[in-house]
């Protein structure tokens, strides 16, 4: 059956749904840092899976659409579970950026973190910080019982490669030189065409849509 | 200590400066190595939720810090809390589904002896040392990690 998508502007068929998740997913595991939060694709596909297994319920048991039906919540199950377990991890690895990013983000813009991922970003940064302070920080000398977190944990690595594939047309990407003797110059990005590319060059292509991490 | 050779650069003493920056650079780089090691123990017993659960063998524990132990504690309240908000009524278990599914059931052979196993439809499953079982597959995934079961590939 349809789903109602839960969101005003947009009723999305269960395939363009999961397609949309799929699509999220791949972005995030191949992404170095942490991308916009997608709360509304989440809480359709758990709307989706729940509906899913109602029906399965009330089905006869034997039947052939059963496993199928099965393996296929399965399947969806398997890409949600891996899509919010890549940014837990990318929450945990990148903690004081994460959280600074959203302190400052500006109203209006989208935000990284849902509203949980936040409250656990912030449970997981005070757990971390008491910790490094009683076992060790509060014996140091004065001047030395204060850490920036901030400062010490490595950033994401925007400058890494990515390989991408052009979802819309796109003029006159500004490209950074490698070298020293090179200028900067400009791509055309083919729709279908596919890139290896600097992350930093097409990050907000990433977050707009318009081009796929692969 | 710190404080005083400080003051007593201060009093003009500039000779003394070269070597108070170069014991804070050793102090720091101390702080440093201190400070990399904890965190360091801190993400392997992270590793350890997802790999073990939410209980953990004695042996393991028996290596940990009691500052450790609270942090882990603390760790996985913290996670339960988010997994519980994600899926729905029952919330979403992240540490299940680590690998994409390839087969609903799956045979599997009882590498010690644990007990009775309850399946979803209500029957139980008495798992003996090396007995064999055709299960469902995500049943067995926290017992396949925890060593009590052998996935048997065909």
């Amino acid at each position: 059956g349809d789903s109602d998508g839960g969101s005003e502007d947009l009723v999305l068929t269960p395939a363009q749904l999961i397609r949309s998740l799929e699509q999220a997913w791949l972005n995030e595991k191949f992404a170095p840092e942490l991308l916009e939060s997608k709360p509304e694709i989440i809480e359709c596909v758990v709307e989706q899976l729940d509906h899913m297994e109602a029906n399965l319920k009330r089905s006869k048991k034997g039947d052939l659409k059963v496993s199928i039906h099965h393996m296929e919540i399965e399947r969806i199950r398997y890409v949600l579970s891996s899509y919010l377990r890549c940014r837990l991890v990318k929450i945990e690895k990148f903690l004081p950026h994460v959280l600074e990013k959203e302190k400052s983000r500006a109203e209006g813009e989208p935000s990284i973190l849902s509203p949980e991922e936040f409250a656990f970003a912030k449970e997981y940064m005070a757990n971390t910080e008491t910790y490094l302070k009683n076992v060790a920080l509060k014996h140091m000398p004065p001047n030395l019982q204060k850490v920036s977190l901030l400062k010490s944990v490595p950033k994401p690595n925007l400058d890494c490669f990515v390989f991408l594939r052009v979802l819309e047309r796109q003029e006159n990407i500004l490209v950074e030189p490698e070298m020293d003797e090179e200028r900067e110059y400009t791509i055309d990005l083919e729709e279908g065409s596919q890139h290896l590319i600097r992350y930093k060059t097409i990050a907000p292509l990433v977050a707009s849509g318009a081009v796929q991490l692969i | 200590r710190g404080s005083s050779s400080r003051s007593e650069a201060k009093s003009g003493r500039t000779d003394l400066i070269f070597l108070i920056r170069f014991r804070h650079c050793c102090l720091l780089r101390n702080q440093r190595c201190i400070l990399a090691y904890l965190y360091d123990r801190l993400l392997r017993i992270r590793a350890l939720r997802w790999e073990y659960g939410s209980v953990l063998p004695n042996t393991i524990q028996f290596h940990m810090s009691a500052e450790e132990v609270e942090w882990f504690n603390r760790y996985k309240k913290s996670l339960a809390t988010y997994m519980r908000s994600v899926g729905g009524e029952e919330g979403l278990d992240l540490t299940q589904d680590i690998k994409p599914p390839k087969s609903l059931y799956i045979e599997v052979r009882c590498l010690r002896d644990y007990g009775e196993f309850e399946i979803d439809d209500g029957t139980t499953v008495l798992l003996k040392k090396n007995s064999q079982h055709f299960l469902p597959r995500w049943k067995c995934e926290q017992l396949i990690r925890q060593g009590v079961l052998e996935h048997i590939l065909s």
